[in-house]
């Protein structure tokens, strides 16, 4: 029941209390009323048990991702989603 | 997120297992310990204990929010269910966890008592209730599930809703961070801290464990997650500068989630909470604020911690604690399987015994 599932916002109510997410493939009502952050159509959220607490930042994936990358000399690993 | 997708990159994994390999200290033993169920499952389901060197030890911690529920508490639902007029909604981890008699809510709901498995909080206020009974919600979790909880007492209480009630069996992280530091036998270098935890308490949580020369990082559940966090954690301890890192910054903001934080504090206040197999720990649990009072299910069916024990044999207290492997329990794989569950830490989809069975025998 712990479990954190990254899901795809594809609908937002209009007084923006609540969403649709998509979660690999299946729908899910969530509800935005704990999330900080505004959203849009096609953000990721981070959802546990049917809220979504935080807004998946994708340029802070890619920093993670880079500071990896310096671990390694002369690394060419590519990157880009 | 096609981002998401590198953090199992096989190259990177491999790179970062060289590095763990050249950078770790032959002759000496690294103590890691994960404080988060969902973390547990990930090092065994990706088998990253058995590529990791010997001498990198990934201890399983108090992470599971049904296993660290203490025998006495889980007795309370079944005290409950004693009355006839309730629905009592529960998470689907709650369901196979047996009460002090042995039976479990499985065997209670098909004897005909009405329980309902949720997967959100808010999910109760939608339960069909034709005989109009007391709706009664059981709260578990730690600080990513506080605010979920808190979010369903708000809706009741804008909403004016009535019959609803909650029992609160909710943890918290600082109390029982002090409560491992504390213990002489237990010997951690470092921690791997719970992705999703942090992502509401922010990275402050951990300033204990810095403070006693422990790397403490947060990290995220992809195996590239992982091991460049172990990675991290070696280098803190190799080189004695302890300092809190996150690796998880796709999801985790350094101050944590003020607004989810807010909400909880509005509906609860810190109290004593029993867990399981280590006693009464101060401040460690939440309750209902007194003013909302007349929501909270204990007050309504005069509900309270029996002082039952653990059931004869299980260990689940001593896995908890990280001082044995769930396989060091007698009872492991024998009279306790997932199938016929003896304690918790073998039913939650976290537990570190379940977690053992499924994958690492
Ligand atoms: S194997 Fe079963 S009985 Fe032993 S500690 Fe784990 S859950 Fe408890």
């Amino acid at each position: 029941m712990c479990l954190g599932l990254p899901g795809k916002l594809v609908e937002i109510s209009e007084d923006k209390t609540f969403g649709i997410v998509d979660i690999a493939g299946t729908k899910r009502e969530v509800s935005l009323m704990i999330l900080p952050e505004d959203v849009e159509l096609g953000d990721y959220v981070m959802v546990h048990v049917g809220f979504a607490i935080s807004k998946m930042d994708e340029a802070q994936a890619e920093e993670t991702l880079k500071a990896i990358m310096e671990y390694y000399d002369g690394d060419d690993i590519e990157i880009q989603g | 997120m096609e981002m998401i997708s590198k953090f199992r990159d096989k190259d990177i994994v491999k790179r970062l297992l060289d590095n763990i390999y050249k950078e770790s200290k032959a002759d000496k033993i690294y103590n890691i310990m994960e404080v988060c169920g969902t973390h547990t499952m990930s090092v065994s389901r990706f088998g990253i204990r058995g590529l990791l060197p010997k001498n990198i030890r990934l201890i399983s911690g108090p992470g599971c929010p049904v296993c660290v529920t203490a025998q006495g508490e889980i007795d309370m639902i079944f005290d409950l269910l004693k009355h006839n007029d309730v629905i009592v909604a529960v998470y689907g981890d709650l369901m196979k966890v047996p009460g002090s008699d042995g039976r479990n809510l499985l065997e209670l709901k098909a004897e005909g008592k009405d329980i309902r498995v949720v997967i959100s909080p808010l999910d109760v206020l939608k339960l069909k209730n034709e005989q109009k009974k007391d709706i009664v919600f059981v709260s578990i979790g730690f600080e990513t599930t506080n605010p979920a909880t808190a979010g369903l007492i708000d809706t009741i209480v804008s909403q004016n809703l009535n019959g609803f009630y909650v029992l609160m069996l909710n943890k918290t992280m600082p109390e029982i961070i002090d409560v491992l530091l504390d213990d002489n036998e237990l010997d951690v270098d470092g921690f791997l801290c719970p992705g999703h935890v942090s992502v509401i308490t922010g990275e402050s949580l951990y300033l204990p464990i810095i403070k006693r020369d422990k790397a403490a990082v947060i990290t995220g559940f992809e195996p590239v997650d992982i091991l460049y966090s172990v990675l991290e954690i070696i280098r803190q301890i190799n080189s004695k500068n302890f300092y809190i890192k996150n690796n998880y910054g796709r999801v985790v903001n350094s101050l944590g989630n003020e607004k989810a934080n807010k909400l909880v504090d509005k509906y609860f206040e810190l109290a004593d909470s029993m867990w399981r197999g280590i006693g009464v720990i101060k401040n460690s649990g939440l309750k209902i604020r007194k003013q909302y009072k007349y929501l909270d299910a204990s007050e309504r069916f005069g509900l309270r911690p029996s002082d039952k024990s653990e059931i004869d044999g299980c260990k689940c207290g001593e896995v908890l604690k990280g001082k044995i492997l769930p396989n060091m329990c007698g009872l492991f794989g024998l009279a306790c399987s997932p199938e016929n569950p003896v304690g918790p830490c073998m039913v939650s989809s976290e537990g570190a015994c379940a977690a053992y069975y499924k994958y690492e025998i």
